[in-house]
């Protein structure tokens, strides 16, 4: 099985059903994927603090969403990390692509890759690495944990975990 | 006519609808003029009062009204078009333009001046856009209510602001009962 497969196959089995998307090249297979599931409605959004306001209200409507992002989106979405999904307790899986790490090829992303942990960390959201294919196995068990606690949560990929860049 | 005249006017429509309602004075006006459960105050995070009605308009089939402002439309334009490709006949924005950042002084938006939301709204793909004086307001969204189709409504108005109490209420709690009424 695909690791996307696995991806979304976790996703629709913790019942998320709402998936708003910001496209990353490392993120182009899962949002392939989405695309193919009809259980999921997948709402592409603009900007990521666009995208999560989309999760605030779909959550409220009954449906568990789920944001996928580039890690520099952190950059655009504390404000609405802080004073909406935090304030008012809403739980918000965030995939996150976690570019500029071991093997990036454009200097650019490692400039917010060296904030990304330290963001996270700073607003108190469970931050999780996949670094290796075997790491999603875990991804179930903190789609649970998301819906659990009520919070946003990180799952930052890197590139090692999705096989490389390939060609350049 | 300013926004609270505008709101007070609309309150007996809104009462029985789901409503998000836009940062600041707009969310402390309607608390004040006509507290329900079914009306959810963004305490924060300006610009998202479209796209947080808008999730919840696609995740079930109860009509849901969004109440927003010029300046905060300004600030997340990238909602247009999100609205404008993914269709939902339950949903409602209104946006209340007063051609200024109201709740932090009246300094003016660019929507009091040469930029036309609904020309905007038009230009995104939003198929159903009326532009109305404030006094008109209350017609075109029990129009919209009524109809069966997407509407965005860009209410014209003056700057100007009365004196109200901010919102004490927990935010939680807020989002509870409004969580309630969503599903009663
Ligand atoms: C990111 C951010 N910038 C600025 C503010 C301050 N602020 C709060 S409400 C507001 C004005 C919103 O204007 P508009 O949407 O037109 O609503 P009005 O008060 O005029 O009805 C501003 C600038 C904020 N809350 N967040
Ligand atoms: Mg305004």
């Amino acid at each position: 099985m695909s690791i996307n497969t696995k991806i979304v196959d976790d996703l629709v089995a913790n019942d998320i059903s709402f998936i708003t998307t910001v496209p990353c090249k490392q993120l182009a297979g899962v949002i392939d994927e989405i695309d193919a599931r009809p259980d999921v409605l997948h709402v592409p959004s603009n900007k990521e603090d666009e995208g999560m306001g989309l999760c605030a209200g779909a959550w409220m409507g009954g449906k568990r969403p789920a944001i996928i992002m580039q890690n520099t989106a952190i950059g655009v979405t504390i404000n609405t990390l802080a004073t909406l999904i935090q304030y008012y307790r809403m739980p918000l899986p965030m995939l996150i692509s976690y570019r500029g790490e071991l093997r990036e090829p454009v200097a650019c992303q490692v400039e917010m890759a060296v904030h990304t942990k330290a963001l996270l960390a700073q607003m108190n959201i469970p931050t999780y690495h996949f670094h290796k294919q075997s790491d999603a196995d875990e991804l179930d068990a903190i789609l649970k944990y998301t819906f659990m606690c009520n919070k946003p949560v990180a799952i930052l990929t890197d590139a090692n975990f999705w096989g490389g860049y390939g060609d350049q | 006519m300013i926004r609270s005249d505008i709101l007070k006017e609309i309150a007996p429509i809104l009462r029985d609808q789901l409503v998000v309602c836009n940062i600041g004075l707009p969310s402390q006006e309607m608390h004040m003029i006509d507290d329900q459960p079914t009306n959810f105050y963004m305490l924060g995070t300006m610009g998202l009062s479209s796209s947080i009605g808008f999730g919840l308009a696609l995740a079930q089939d109860k009509k849901v009204i969004s109440i927003d402002g010029d300046g905060s439309v300004l600030t997340n334009f990238g909602t247009l078009p999100t609205i404008a490709n993914n269709v939902a006949n339950n949903y409602i924005l209104l946006i209340i333009d007063n051609g200024s950042y109201g709740s932090t002084g009246d300094q003016p938006t660019y929507a009091g001046k040469k930029t036309s939301l609904a020309a905007v709204a038009r230009a995104c793909g939003c198929e159903n856009v009326v532009e109305v004086a404030a006094k008109d307001t209350g017609k075109a969204l029990q129009e919209a209510i009524d109809g069966d189709q997407m509407t965005i409504i860009v209410a014209k108005c003056e700057s100007g602001n009365i004196k109200v109490p901010v919102i004490t209420m927990d935010p939680v709690v807020i989002r509870d009962r409004f969580m309630t009424s969503v599903q009663a």
